[in-house]
């Protein structure tokens, strides 16, 4: 219990540092947003002025981040350029980013961590070459061509799965855009697992329990897996911040209206308040995400625990 | 609203460039069967905004032109038409009288007056409430007292006393009679654009509300609320009165970020109509959907600027030389896949008065008399630097081909291109930092030469090209007794400019929309969706 108050308590300074240095970043981009939006038509002075004045874009940059965060703990995150509360915007993309990390997610940990142990167990067969192969295959494809060949193929011209949206609900409409999303993380999964796998199988304390005289599906499952897994929950946690990120790619081709979509759109438009308040929920997840993770080692390896 | 479409499209920007349109595949033969009858369904992108004054992307306005009617409308062949409007007429061209249609009735019942498009203009026009559309009532009388200037020296500008134009009327409750502040001949053209909407009072209780669920005077209304980024779904108005009520029962918008993914629907059955298929299918959408394939001519055209200001652009023969040795129909085909069309004109063919290589030779592509008249004008020493913005990965595509060009026809050894961040783009060029030639698009506001000529070639222009000759040709045309009176006024004023080509017409976009097997009655044009003749099978 300690142990998590004080991680806890070291994430507020992370939290406030990332939030500076992305409003920062943003407030460096060049250009003025304002004039951008108008287009090719000019602004007269009082317009300029008024919606100068309505974003704060007058202010240095300090205050302007003062006023941003007073404001964010009394639960105001400002709006967008278009008049739309952020907290509102957020509340509707949450959910869909939230529903595609989760199915990739599970994808990955099912999906890969199988493949890990059937690769692992027969190290150097067929289905190892072939889980191998696979894996560098899907590293080195880029994922909008993942993306892209899957809705071609696997939605368009065999109808299994919805071509893009979200009409269909989770976890259908889900399902492709997960696997895709997924994908990448599952290469890794697999060969994390596959590795850690065979490592163990040569431990002392699994010659040990074969001695013993368990049965192979105990020594495997009991002994050898929970060894494994360690290294692969690790990448795990700090996977479920990737998926939210790379959500941006995925979210555009398969057209699921999440967060990532947003901070591809208000990057350009330079919305700082829409950017800083997706970063923050992200690092929050994040810090939140690898807590548990660090919390999840004990339950894996009572070392740790007493340790 | 040019940048902003663009802007919008460069959302778009990672989709487009990366599309991998690998498998052709079959064409899917019906649309889904989930939808309810008498709907279908139309690929839109995310709107700015709905109330009509304050919008002016391409997108806001699909939607607004099937909940509006517009004093006038613009007809297939860029004629102007009565709607909303019974007549538009003037003495002078300058007191303007519009008669309104009796008996029409916005979406809440409240009737249609004169007073509703008072009301929805000077809110328009009002400088702090900040709305896109602003500037389109620049020339009604008293404009410049809701807009006051910041007085030397300060940021600020004061507040405006009034928040009503003095030059808008209310005679009776179907006259409204206009004062401009100069003569202006293409006044009614540009009643068909919907930043000139009428607005129910109870708009004004509270505008927040309206923009997410504006109520208009359209054939359809809206049904539910803007459900940002997903969809906008809209049904027939019953109680409509004008001339052109819906032929379907409701029409569900649906929102995509990225064009490739909505021509996948489309394809897979998902959306029933999208007017933006990306130029790197236009083959592929040709073949799959045959007729329900519509290439429609756009307003939107690009041009070369030259900055006229710089002295090694100031002789008239080396910017025209620059002009002869671009090969626009090779570039149109290799970037654009044959889909643009090579331009010789300043204004683009759907505009009246459009003449087709109104530019004569120097606009036709011939790398003998390029080089020729480039030596003669004594030739462009030091480096010559490119601009275009990096909104869209095209931009850079056709540069390179121009530098190409001009290196090759002309010899010019040292070409630069200078990138520029969309958003750094336009105050660059305002500014006049630019050293060489730039990229300059426009988009159509209203089908008039004068929408093209007095932005881009009037006074205060990008090139720094100065002709009191043009100004008072365009003077002029604007104050001409009739439409038709200005148009060989207008094509004086673009003569002279294409003698002097401070900017070099480039090429004129297409728009490329495709729609399923559910829906006929399709009749898209430049102008309009025209959703209201759409039926479904």
């Amino acid at each position: 219990m300690r142990y998590a108050l004080h991680r806890l308590l070291q994430a507020v300074p992370v939290f406030f540092v990332t939030t500076f240095l992305i409003y920062a970043m943003v407030f460096a981009l060049p250009g003025d947003p304002i004039v951008a939006l108008a287009g090719d038509k000019p602004l007269p002075d009082e317009v300029l002025h008024t919606l100068r004045e309505r974003y704060h874009l007058n202010d240095p940059l300090i205050v302007q981040y003062g006023i941003y965060m007073l404001n964010a703990f009394q639960g105001d995150l400002g709006e967008t350029f278009t008049g739309q509360p952020v907290s509102e915007l957020l509340q509707g993309r949450w959910s869909v980013t939230a529903q595609l990390a989760v199915t990739a997610w599970i994808f990955e940990l099912v999906v890969g961590i199988g493949l890990g142990v059937i690769a692992g167990l027969r190290r150097g067969g067929i289905a190892d070459t072939a889980v191998l192969a696979g894996t560098t295959f899907v590293i080195a494809v880029p994922v909008f061509v993942v993306g892209y060949t899957a809705q071609i193929t696997l939605g368009l011209n065999l109808s299994l799965f919805p071509t893009a949206g979200v009409d269909e609900g989770w976890p259908v409409s889900y399902l492709l855009p997960g696997m895709v999303l997924g994908s990448f993380g599952l290469a890794y999964v697999a060969r994390l697992t596959r590795t850690s796998l065979i490592e163990n199988m040569r431990a002392d304390y699994i010659r040990t329990a074969r001695a013993k005289g368990l049965r192979r599906r105990r020594v495997i499952g009991r002994h050898a897996l929970r060894n494994s897994l360690i290294p692969v929950i690790t990448f795990l946690g700090v996977d479920f911040g990737n998926l939210m990120a790379g959500a941006v790619v995925t979210e555009g081709i398969f057209n699921l209206p999440g967060i990532g979509q947003q901070v591809f759109q208000s990057i350009q438009l330079q919305e700082g308040p829409v950017v800083v308040g997706i970063v923050t929920v992200l690092v929050m997840i994040f810090i939140l995400v690898n807590l548990l993770v660090d919390l999840l080692y004990g339950v894996l390896d009572p070392r740790i625990r007493r340790g | 609203m040019t940048v902003w479409t663009r802007t919008r499209g460069s959302a778009v920007l990672l989709a487009t460039m990366l599309a991998v349109n690998a498998c052709g595949g079959s064409p899917a033969p019906s649309a889904g069967g989930q939808q309810g009858a008498k709907e279908f369904s139309v690929g839109l992108t995310e709107p700015d905004h709905l109330t009509p004054g304050n919008t002016s992307s391409s997108y806001s306005i699909t939607v607004l032109q099937a909940l509006f009617d517009l004093p006038v409308f613009i007809d297939s062949k860029g004629q102007p038409q009565m709607r909303a409007a019974e007549s538009v007429t003037s003495d002078d061209q300058k007191v303007w009288t519009i008669k309104l249609k009796a008996g029409q009735k916005f979406h809440n019942g409240e009737p249609v007056t004169a007073e509703s498009f008072a009301d929805a203009w000077n809110a328009a026009a009002y400088g702090p409430n900040a709305w896109t559309n602003n500037y389109y009532f620049e020339n009604v009388e008293g404009y410049d007292k809701l807009n006051p200037e910041a007085p030397e020296g300060s940021e600020e500008a004061p507040k405006p006393t009034t928040d009503k134009l003095s030059g808008l009327k209310v005679v009776d409750a179907t006259t409204l009679e206009v004062t401009l502040t100069a003569p202006f001949s293409q006044f009614p053209i540009t009643l068909a654009y919907t930043g000139f909407a009428p607005m129910p009072k109870a708009a004004f209780a509270d505008l927040k509300a309206y923009d997410v669920k504006p109520i208009g005077n359209g054939p359809f209304a809206l049904d539910g609320e803007w459900a940002r980024n997903r969809q906008i779904k809209i049904k027939k108005f019953d109680g409509y009165a004008g001339p052109r009520p819906a032929k379907s029962a409701s029409v569900n918008f649906k929102i995509y970020e990225s064009r490739d993914t909505a021509y996948v629907d489309l394809r897979a059955g998902k959306v029933d109509l999208i007017q933006t298929i990306p130029p790197a299918s236009t083959s592929e959408a040709k073949r799959l959907l045959g007729d329900r394939f519509v290439a429609t001519p756009s307003g939107t055209m690009d041009y070369l600027g030259l900055p006229v200001y710089d002295k090694r652009f100031q002789s008239p023969d080396l910017r025209k030389a620059i002009s002869m040795a671009i090969d626009r129909q090779a570039i149109v085909d290799a970037v654009f896949n044959g889909a643009f069309k090579p331009m010789g004109s300043l204004v683009a063919p759907l505009v009246p008065g459009y003449r087709e290589n109104a530019c004569g030779e120097a606009c036709v592509f011939d790398k003998a008399k390029a080089k020729a008249l480039f030596d003669k004008a004594g030739g462009f020493s030091g480096t010559m630097n490119l601009y275009f913005s990096n909104a869209d990965p095209s931009y850079e595509q056709w540069m390179t081909a121009v530098a190409n060009q001009l290196k090759d026809n002309l010899g010019i050894a040292d070409i630069q291109f200078r990138k520029i961040p969309a958003a750094d783009y336009l105050s660059t060029l305002r500014a006049h930092k630019q050293d060489g030639p730039y990229r300059n698009n426009w988009v159509m506001d209203y089908p008039s030469p004068q929408n093209y000529l007095q932005p881009m070639w009037g006074a205060g222009n990008r090139m720094g090209w100065e002709s009191k000759e043009f100004d008072d040709l365009l003077t002029q045309a604007n104050s001409a007794a009739s439409m038709e009176a200005s148009i060989p006024l207008y094509q004086k004023a673009e003569d002279l400019a294409l003698s002097e080509m401070p900017m070099i017409p480039l090429w004129n976009w297409q728009d490329q929309s495709g729609y399923s097997d559910k829906i006929s009655g399709v009749q898209i044009d430049a102008y309009s969706t025209n959703l209201d003749t759409i039926t479904v099978k």
